[in-house]
């Protein structure tokens, strides 16, 4: 944005005023607060006039049928697609839109995909330690020391993901499901504001699903956590706040049983199923 | 492997390069002993010919080093080290032709021979300062480390990488030896430098000149080894691993991947310049031969032969390739390649790690050295 637009707005701090890294603002509640974002692609409106505020802390489930837009709304709010219209805010000070895509990273937005992809050759401590927020150039990275401190937070998240007993074995050794863990830790480590998680149990078994559903439940309330899955029985079992999404708005909003009671939602997603 | 120290001391700590630096150095007293106190004539006597012979293969496994480190630690592989080890070599040579003065056939005080036999009237402005030694020895880091700089800068900004970086390095080292055949080059085309007198101050032919370049040999690559490991062994050691194993995920964690690989390629292709210096005063002579792209691709199979990403096994592998080849060329000089080719195949078979993987117990991490104790570790997960 151009000094003389900036000049002219009488809305708001001019933004080369306020610090680049200032906190994010949550004082009002919301972390990240959407409104009438679209987005569409020749012609095609992956993303119709949608509505979605996450408050601080929150445990969101995101659900819908495919091409209901739930990937490009985590590309919008991680700067990878930008929207035609609408506004994104992350708290209530930082305009989303108007951030490039490392610079959400740092300000505190992890995203996970869904294919895990760890460091296999190097151990799962060192996954960690390589994922800190820390000075990342060249020299800095060469003579870089393990404080105290480091330790302390890679042991804590160690702790989180249950990886604690195999922190000085192999990446490539762990499991499907440990591999998820250790990358939802790799995002803790930069310790993030807001955590979004793209199908955290693909291909998982009873077992590793109740330990993430453990895992996600706990990261809720120090971040904010924005689960897409498509595994109904995994959302029942983590969700306090179910959103289903259609054609690129959204459906319903609430607890599961409202939602699983919905007429709308019965006709367009779990009528499939059930 | 996690620890508090300086990155600068960490190496010392390990297991691994105190046990390499200890038979490094055992094995070069040994050697001097065996020339300096032994009898000439007695069945344990070395000679000064096989001290140099020695000296040679030193210089061969610091460049099997520096490979390894580009190519073992940051998945580059380089099939055109030659070129940074020519390098070293040439910016050696020349300082040696210049030590030579009036001694040449032609007794020209100001110009090499070579250049006496073209009818140069003057030294060319890029032969100028290699009559000084600290020039010239600062020269051997340089040449080399500018141009895989350059190199490397055009490469890894494109996000070059894999078979088509090595296909790049293979023709870079190909190009430069067609260029250092010409005579207008002013090295002295086909036939190089050679002829060289003294170095230092000190007689080439005498047997203590040749020890002192075989101790120094060794001295460079325990020195070459010691940084190798000190890269390896720090945190830039570990983002290097994640750029060869996951180059998009590393860069996605905020490093700046193709500063990571130019620095390791820099450092890797300074450590060939000064082994190629080194080989240069032994041997006698360096010629664009040396740039060829066979000689390149040896290197890997040495480094192939002794386990890729040990350092160590960079070392062992080139001591063991060179010496079957000395055999070999002696008994039977057509069969070498053959030779070669069968370890290789052999090797790739039955030892996929090499050598070196034949002494697991060197390469195991030592477990939870300085971080907390095992019994905490369970606490926490009970």
């Amino acid at each position: 944005m151009s000094i003389m637009t900036e000049l002219g707005r009488r809305d708001r701090v001019f933004d080369f005023l306020t610090p680049t890294q200032s906190p994010v603002d949550v004082r009002h509640g919301p972390i990240l607060y959407m409104e009438d974002v679209s987005v569409s692609f020749d012609g095609f409106k992956a993303i119709n006039n949608l509505n979605l505020t996450i408050d601080d802390g929150e445990l969101r489930c995101i659900i819908g049928p495919n091409g209901a837009g739930k990937t490009t709304m985590m590309d919008i709010i991680t700067g990878k697609t930008r929207p035609n219209t609408g506004s994104v805010w992350f708290g209530s000070r930082h305009n989303l839109l108007a951030m490039s895509e490392p610079d959400i990273a740092t300000l505190g937005i992890g995203r996970k995909f869904q294919k895990p992809t760890v460091f296999e050759a190097l151990t799962v401590f060192e996954n960690l330690e390589l994922a800190m927020a820390a000075d990342k150039r060249v020299f800095p990275t060469l003579t870089a020391r393990m404080t105290g401190e480091t330790r302390d937070r890679i042991d804590e998240v160690l702790t989180m993901i249950g990886l604690t007993a195999l922190r000085h074995r192999d990446a490539g050794i762990l499991s499907h499901g440990q591999k998820q863990w250790l990358e939802i830790g790799m995002l803790l480590m930069q310790k993030p504001r807001l955590l979004l998680v793209d199908e955290p149990v693909a291909g998982m078994t009873e077992q590793e699903m109740e330990r993430t559903a453990e895992l996600l439940t706990s990261l809720a309330g120090k971040q904010s956590v924005v689960v897409v899955e498509h595994d109904m029985g995994f959302v029942r079992s983590i969700a306090r706040k179910v959103t289903v999404l259609h054609q690129g708005s959204v459906l319903a909003e609430g607890t599961m049983d409202q939602v699983s009671n919905d007429r709308k939602v019965i006709e367009v997603y779990l009528g499939e199923g059930a | 492997m996690q620890s508090s120290q300086s990155f600068l001391a960490r190496p010392f700590t390990e297991r691994s390069t105190q046990l390499f630096l200890g038979i490094l150095f055992a094995a070069m007293a040994v050697v001097t002993v065996l020339h300096l106190a032994v009898p000439e004539g007695s069945a344990l006597y070395v000679s000064a010919y096989t001290i140099t012979l020695l000296g040679k293969y030193l210089c061969y496994a610091l460049l099997a080093v520096a490979v390894d480190l580009v190519w073992g630690y940051l998945g580059i592989l380089s099939l055109g080290h030659g070129a940074f080890f020519a390098l070293g070599g040439y910016a050696m040579g020349m300082y040696l032709m210049r030590q030579i003065g009036d001694r040449g056939v032609y007794g020209n005080p100001d110009l090499p021979d070579f250049m006496v036999f073209l009818n140069w009237q003057e030294l060319p402005w890029y032969w100028q300062g290699f009559d000084m030694a600290w020039f010239a020895f600062i020269m051997v880091l340089l040449a080399p480390g500018i141009l895989a700089l350059v190199f490397g800068f055009l490469a890894f900004r494109s996000r070059v990488t894999g078979v088509y970086l090595s296909i790049i390095t293979q023709a870079l080292t190909f190009a430069l030896m067609l260029a250092f055949f010409r005579n207008e080059m002013g090295f002295g085309g086909n036939n190089g430098l050679t002829d060289f007198k003294d170095i230092l101050g000190f007689d080439l032919r005498t047997d203590a000149t040749r020890m002192g370049l075989f101790l120094a040999t060794g001295v460079a690559l325990a020195i070459g080894y010691v940084i190798c490991r000190i890269i390896v062994t720090s945190k830039l050691g570990r983002v290097s691993v994640a750029c060869r194993d996951a180059e998009a995920r590393t860069r996605f964690l905020g490093y700046r991947v193709e500063r990571v690989q130019l620095f390791v390629f820099a450092v890797s292709a300074m450590l060939a310049g000064v082994a190629g210096a080194l080989y240069v005063p032994q041997v006698g002579i360096i010629n664009p031969s040396e740039f060829s792209p066979l000689f390149s691709i040896e290197i890997v199979v040495w480094v192939a032969l002794g386990g890729r990403a040990t350092l160590y096994g960079a070392v062992i592998g080139a001591l063991l390739v060179n010496y079957a080849k000395t055999v070999f060329t002696g008994v039977m000089p057509d069969a070498w390649l053959f030779a070669l080719g069968a370890l290789f195949v052999l090797v790739t078979v039955f030892l996929p790690k090499g050598i070196a993987g034949l002494l697991p117990s060197l390469k195991k991490k030592p477990q939870d050295d300085d971080s907390t104790p095992p019994s905490t570790a369970k606490e926490v997960t009970a």
